[in-house]
């Protein structure tokens, strides 16, 4: 049973790929199905109020509503293979073009928030699980859960009442309309293409309306990675090879190092992937608390609309991502824990 | 009678310390809000969709005063009672929705870890495909569709929320009876002859039902988060049908820039002492549930001194 | 209870012994009351000597191993002196336990996958080891170490940067005998080393364990429930019941006249190739918490008397060397009038069996 090497790395990483096709194959007929599923015709819904029937008739059928189920959905599997995924009914745009347009904005804030909670949680859970039952460890675990409970348009409520306003914070949007004039969009990412034109002024500007935002969705989020690392800096402590290297005189310090938090933190790097993955899905709320112009806030506007064209399209996007992310953070696994690459 | 008070007991008895606090503290909290929750009508000052008494218009945007202590707000609710109103229909909410996600998803679990085949693939495709997807857009998505139907209503929300959790009662059921199902007891009832139906009553479900509780506790604050984000949004109830801490917010976020505080912290911190109430019940029973992670109270030793001069063979060792 | 021990402080070849245990309690903290693992335990190792420690489960043989290490969980107290080299080891600070284990002490486990940080490589485990004790040593002296023991258990140096993993049952736990010898302990605890392993493999460990006194003169503690590797790997034997060492003595002395009537049982109970019928010991091993008065064996003793529910028999010196305590080899004078009658015993029901 003894094998060479590692050496099965590449083998896993094409046996992965290969699965994310029928995954996604599967994301997008429940997608499909789930948004079919709804009673009531999406035309009518979306346009309903602003189109004669004669109208209404027209686009249905312009559309593709008339059409057999089965064939609807193969419309949109193959559209979708064609990396079309199609219009607005409210503004008529291609999807593509909006989550181009809006998406910058929410990947930004995201991965802000996203360092602030690693950068915060990781070493808050590991302290918090080595010492446990102390002090700090119940601290940080009430910090966790505090932080889990506390809604995000709590959180921004009480910031814009008791800290920006008398501080002058900016609370809305994610530049002022100075800025967002003068800079070209070439990444479609605010900050990135701040940086690119080298406008002082403008990053300034860029920086102080992501700084709330991403704090305040960045501590909240934390909570999670503090409650996860704990718990397996907990096991980890408690594992054999954990007592074994003890048995050789390896001191508690350099076995914590050592022993525990590498192996602890392995789990984690899943967990990360995944959170991310569910980040994308709380952009909404935050970008809503804080007037945020990103995919999140155009998605809600397009349910209030009923614009059904709009959230096949962006919640298919979504979907994929999600996978791909998956798929991403897979491999990374792969790469970190030796044992996974059959 | 006294093996189901010992085994309500185990987890305060034999916990030690912090985790015995957390939970303590959880529990207590959780009970007030459930009072809270079923005595509304009793202990709220006012409706929840009370605009005025006695013929009186309410101010709007009050300040707190002896009239109404937590103020009104911009539709002239009075605050007190809205958050008081707000745990009612969080807990209906909440308990339908978990209701509905154990009825459905454990008997789905059970049935698809033990017969296997190409039902349980399908449904574990179908599964990993919605957990994997963010939880709250697919609320989002799910609510979206349901008040098509529905209409905003406590009903629409509460199956959304269902709608998202399913796949999590489903995975935990299956993998415990797949574990469970491989145990020697079940091959050997098997072997006399037992039905399927009484082989998964009898022995499988036991074993998958311990998972449910720390399942549903630590589900039921997520649900209530759920369900303020999407009434933050303005997609799930509105104000007038029920009192609800999320679309409170909403309403007060619009006025916080004018130093108005009482409409959104007292909605807020109930969000944030019921989630974190369910929340340390949650942990601290799956603490005390998870043998691996529990502290347990020990007996400290006492070695009794070697009485030398003793004649051996006399003293009890 | 002083414990007369003169004749065995030094063996034949006329050496100080490595160990030197008297009176060992070691006791677990647990939500009943105190379990008595091991309730007075008492024995020598000479240099280059393996000394088996043979029970039933649960006997206490581990908890002793890990007592001696020092790897008690929570709430377990020890108690009684040890002498290594002259030095107790139960009394040294946490500082100075640390600097013992590994590179004087040393410990060998059941089960060697998990005891092996999967995501370490074995070099580093060895660098890990090796840095802690001897931090002044250049990498190539350590590699040089390590890559030499693990050629003394026949591992290849091609090996030397594979993961746990990569490794089948018998080599892992070569691999982990070469990390706790590399150090060259003058003392090591073998739990169960066999346990977990198929017959083949356990037949090539046991030739390494027999070795183990050739190649690096360690006095090895093997602590087992296979009398059969006791017999072939031991120089000494000490059986074990109940918390206490029921006899003990030179392996060949022991098993050709077994004196206490649990080690007649267990060796009639061991399977060989000339077995026809399965013996078994009926009953089963005490509560530790609260023990039986008197011989801890005696409701399970086919013949005991009744002194033996009274009276803790005295540990004596046993007829061919060794020690035993049992009422059936004495010390008569000690025993009442009347004691020796035989012991009624009660019905031992189905519930009792293991």
């Amino acid at each position: 049973m003894s094998r060479g090497g590692s050496g099965s790395l590449p083998r896993y990483i094409l046996q992965r790929v290969l699965l994310v096709i029928p995954m996604i194959w599967v994301i997008l007929t429940v997608v499909f199905l789930v948004l079919r599923v709804a009673p009531g015709d999406p035309v009518s819904a979306a346009l309903g109020g602003k189109l004669d029937p004669q109208a209404l008739a027209q686009a249905r059928d312009r559309l593709g509503f008339n059409r057999p189920l089965i064939a609807q959905y193969w419309d949109y599997l193959s559209s979708v293979a064609h990396l079309d995924f199609g219009t607005t009914f409210s503004d008529n745009q291609p999807v593509l073009r909006v989550v181009r347009d809006n998406g910058g904005a929410t990947l930004s804030l995201t991965l802000a928030a996203f360092v602030v909670a690693l950068v915060v949680g990781i070493p808050l859970g590991l302290v918090a699980g080595r010492y446990r039952d102390s002090f700090p460890d119940a601290v940080i675990r009430l910090f966790g859960i505090l932080s889990y409970a506390a809604p995000i348009f709590f959180v921004g409520f009480l910031l814009q009442v008791y800290v920006a306003a008398p501080l002058g914070l900016p609370t809305s949007g994610d530049a002022s309309p100075i800025t967002i004039f003068e800079v070209k969009p070439k990444t479609h990412i605010l900050l990135v293409d701040a940086l690119l034109s080298g406008n002082g002024t403008a990053i300034e500007d860029v920086l102080k309306h992501l700084l709330l935002p991403a704090l305040t969705l960045g501590l909240l989020i934390c909570g999670v990675f503090i409650r996860l690392v704990r718990v397996n800096m907990l096991m980890t402590m408690q594992a054999d090879y954990v007592e074994a290297a003890e048995a050789r005189g390896i001191r508690r310090r350099n076995v914590t190092w050592r022993h525990g938090f590498r192996n602890a933190l392995v789990p984690v790097i899943t967990v990360i992937g995944l959170q991310f993955a569910l980040l994308l899905g709380g952009a909404v709320l935050t970008e809503a608390t804080f007037n945020w112009p990103g995919l999140g806030q155009k998605l809600v506007l397009y349910i209030n609309n009923r614009d059904y064209g709009a959230v096949q399209g962006i919640v298919t996007i979504f979907a994929i991502a999600v996978v791909l992310i998956s798929l991403l953070v897979d491999i990374i696994n792969a790469l970190i824990d030796p044992r996974v690459r059959y | 009678m006294a093996g189901l008070r010992s085994t309500l007991t185990r987890p305060f008895t034999d916990t030690v310390g912090l985790a015995r606090w957390m939970l303590v503290g959880g529990v207590v909290l959780t009970v007030i809000f459930v009072i809270l929750a079923i005595f509304a009508p009793w202990i709220a000052p006012y409706g929840f969709a009370q605009a005025s008494a006695h013929g009186v218009p309410f101010p709007k945007v009050g300040h707190p005063s002896s009239a109404h202590w937590f103020g009104t707000d911009r539709l002239f609710f009075d605050v007190l009672s809205r958050t008081i109103w707000g745990a009612r229909t969080a807990m209906e909410v909440v308990i339908l929705s978990i209701f509905v996600c154990v009825v459905i998803g454990v008997p789905l679990g059970l049935a698809s870890g033990y017969y296997g085949g190409w039902f349980d693939r399908i449904l574990v495709l179908i599964m990993d495909a919605l957990y994997a997807f963010p939880s709250f857009l697919l609320a989002i998505v799910f609510s979206f569709l349901l008040t098509n139907a529905f209409g905003g209503s406590v009903l629409a929300v509460s199956m959304s929320l269902t709608a998202i959790y399913i796949p999590q009662y489903f995975r935990v059921v299956r993998n415990t009876t797949l574990s469970a199902k491989e145990a020697t007891y079940v091959e050997a009832a098997r072997a006399i002859g037992a039905s399927d139906f009484a082989i998964m009553r009898r022995y499988l479900f036991g074993n998958v039902v311990q998972s449910v509780p720390v399942l549903g506790t630590l589900n039921a604050a997520d649900a209530i988060l759920t369900l303020a984000g999407l009434g933050f949004l303005g997609l799930g109830i509105q104000s007038t049908d029920a009192a609800e801490w999320g679309h409170d917010l909403n309403r007060a976020l619009a006025d916080a820039g004018s130093g108005v505080w009482w409409t959104g912290l007292y909605p807020g911190l109930a969000i944030v002492l019921l989630v974190t109430a369910l929340t340390l019940v949650g942990e601290g029973l799956n603490e005390t549930l998870n043998p691996t992670l529990r502290r347990r109270r020990l007996l400290p030793v006492v070695m009794p001194g070697r009485p030398a001069d003793l004649p051996t063979g006399e003293e009890k060792h | 209870m002083a414990i007369d021990v003169v004749d065995d402080r030094f063996d034949a070849t006329g050496h100080e012994p490595v160990i030197s245990a008297r009176d060992v309690r070691v006791w677990y903290g647990t939500t009943r009351g105190a379990i008595r693992a091991v309730d007075g335990v008492s024995f020598d190792l000479a240099p280059g000597e393996t000394l088996g420690l043979v029970g039933e489960s649960g006997c206490g043989k581990s908890t002793l191993g890990r007592g001696l290490m020092g790897l008690l969980p929570e709430g377990a107290k020890r108690d009684g002196q040890v002498l290594f080299r002259g030095q107790d080891i139960f009394r040294l600070s946490p500082k100075a336990s640390y600097r013992l284990r590994g590179s004087e002490l040393g410990m060998i486990f059941q089960e060697p996958l998990t005891r092996l940080n999967p995501l370490m490589r074995i070099s580093q485990h060895f660098e890990e080891t090796i840095k802690e004790h001897e931090p002044r040593l250049t990498k190539d002296e350590i590699r040089e170490r390590a890559l030499e023991v693990l050629r003394l258990m026949g591992i290849p140096p091609t090996r030397y940067r594979s993961y746990p993993h990569e490794f089948s049952g018998g080599m892992r736990q070569r691999l982990m005998i070469a990390l706790a010898l590399v150090l060259r302990p003058a003392f090591v605890v073998a739990d169960e080393p066999t346990t977990a392993l198929d017959v083949l493999v356990e037949a090539q460990i046991v030739q390494i364990l027999n070795d183990l006194r050739r190649n690096f003169q360690t006095s090895l503690l093997l602590i087992t429930h296979n009398v059969g590797i006791v017999a072939e790997a031991c120089d000494r034997v000490a059986v074990m019941y109940a918390g206490r060492i029921v006899e003990q003595g030179k392996v060949a002395e022991v098993f050709k006249n077994p004196q206490h009537p649990y080690t007649r049982e267990l060796l009639r109970s061991t399977i060989s190739l000339h077995t026809t019928g399965l013996n078994y010991i009926p009953g089963a091993p005490p509560d530790l918490v609260d023990p039986p008065d008197g011989c801890r064996f005696h409701p399970r003793c086919p013949a005991a008397m009744d002194v033996c529910a009274t009276k803790n028999p005295v540990n004596i010196e046993r007829a061919g060397g060794g020690r035993v305590e049992c009422w059936l080899a004495g010390p008569e004078d000690q025993i009442p009038e009347g004691g020796k009658r035989p012991l009624k015993q009660e019905e031992l029901t189905v519930a009792d069996e293991a």
